[in-house]
């Protein structure tokens, strides 16, 4: 079991039903914290399993963003989640520092929750289209149904071009080409489709 | 084709002649040709999708029914199969397909889903795909059996069988797109988009 005693900027600590270590962080020190859990020897939480966020029923409880952690090395699991008031800006600081793969996480809680991850390097709607403009679907205000008519759900939907979806970036294939060896470089350059080029002049 | 029982010997000929409509007789041959050649285009969304495939495999095999070949170029499609749920996300992404597809060209709604909307009265589903594309055949079901969906296939069969070349009327055309990108008005799409069933009628807040 971790110890979450020592955990910098823990504001209390709970044990979730089933048995795993939630503490509370302030927001201020989230950042702060994850570094640390994420570098100290005998922490070394490595693999960030999911981020995702809390609204109660209850108008009166803060939302709440949980940081699902996992060490690897340790076989541990521990729970970090900050409060946020719904009256107050709902943001923190992105985590996409420490793993990379909280960006697509972090963009998925924005899309559903709105809450904005500051520092985050692409903060887009990554379920939603991204001129959607009804809200936060996750949201305890949000109508089941949507904000607009179905009609109007309609047409935005269809007035939307698929291709608008993905970035200039992600449309690129020189993008992924970058990541090749240099011969299949080389052959996509040149157009060839299955011929199987000479070998590379080795360095005499 | 329907007086070859009719036959009647004329002096000095042979019996064996039909009479027939001209246009009797191209549409039959065009149409039957059609029908028993159908080309499906899948756009499987879902868990309709698996019994379409095993629709399509060799214990039901709809081969049997002229749909041999699947087209997955919606370039070479007469008829699309939509078997499951279909976001608003994916809403332009069907109507292209649907553009794509060469004339004549019909289309199955597979499923619950695909029809209605079904259990997914949210925010994110088209309520039926026919406030999307025009539907030639629903087939119930959540999801439906490949029988269902083969039942389908052969009242679509019928149907096809039904039209005329030659009639305007008993062939509808597909209607494009307005000047809002609709296909139906905002107030028909309204209306077929209600809940119903054990559905609870929520006001909206605009």
């Amino acid at each position: 079991m971790t110890s979450p005693s020592p955990v910098p900027g823990a504001l209390r600590t709970e044990v979730a039903r089933d048995g795993e270590t939630i503490v509370f962080v302030a927001p201020e020190r989230l950042l702060e914290t994850l570094t640390w859990l994420k570098d100290t020897p005998g922490q070394e939480f490595d693999y960030l399993v999911d981020v995702t966020a809390v609204e109660f029923r209850d108008r009166e409880r803060p939302l709440e963003v949980v940081y699902f952690l996992r060490s690897l090395q340790r076989r541990a699991d521990l729970r970090i989640k900050v409060e946020l008031e719904a009256s107050a800006e709902l943001a923190v600081d992105s985590v996409c520092g420490l793993w990379r793969g909280a960006d697509w996480l972090e963009r998925e809680v924005f899309d559903m929750f709105g809450i904005t991850f500051r520092g985050h390097p692409d903060l887009r709607r990554i379920l939603m289209w991204e001129t959607y403009a009804e809200g936060y679907p996750l949201r305890k205000s949000f109508p089941l149904r949507g904000r607009f008519s179905r009609a109007e759900q309609v047409r935005q939907a269809l007035n939307v071009n698929p291709e608008a979806n993905y970035s200039l970036e992600e449309l690129s294939i020189a993008e992924a080409a970058g990541d090749l060896p240099d011969d299949m470089r080389d052959r996509l350059r040149r157009g060839e489709r299955g011929v199987i080029p000479e070998p590379p002049p080795t360095a005499a | 084709m329907k007086r070859v029982g009719e036959t009647t010997e004329v002096s000095g000929q042979s019996p064996n002649f039909l009479l027939a409509k001209f246009q009797d007789l191209v549409n039959w041959a065009v149409n039957s040709s059609r029908a028993n050649s159908l080309w499906p285009m899948p756009f499987g969304t879902a868990c309709c999708a698996i019994e379409f495939m095993a629709t399509a495999a060799s214990r039901f095999d709809f081969a049997r029914f002229g749909m041999e070949r699947q087209a997955f170029s919606p370039r070479q499609a007469d008829v699309l199969i939509c078997a499951g749920r279909l976001p608003f996300k994916l809403a332009p992404v069907i109507r292209r397909i649907y553009d794509q597809m060469p004339q004549p060209k019909w289309v199955i709604s597979m499923g619950a889903c695909a029809s209605t909307g079904g259990v997914f009265d949210n925010y994110a589903m088209v309520q039926g795909i026919d406030t999307i594309v025009p539907v030639d055949v629903y087939v119930p079901g959540c999801p439906p059996r490949p029988e269902g969906l083969l039942y389908g296939i052969l009242l679509l069969h019928k149907k096809i069988k039904g039209e005329s070349l030659f009639d305007g009327v008993r062939r509808r055309e597909e209607q494009p797109l307005d000047d809002k990108g609709l296909r139906l008005s905002p107030e028909t799409i309204d209306e077929i988009s209600e809940p119903f069933g054990n559905s609870v009628h929520q006001f909206r807040s605009s």
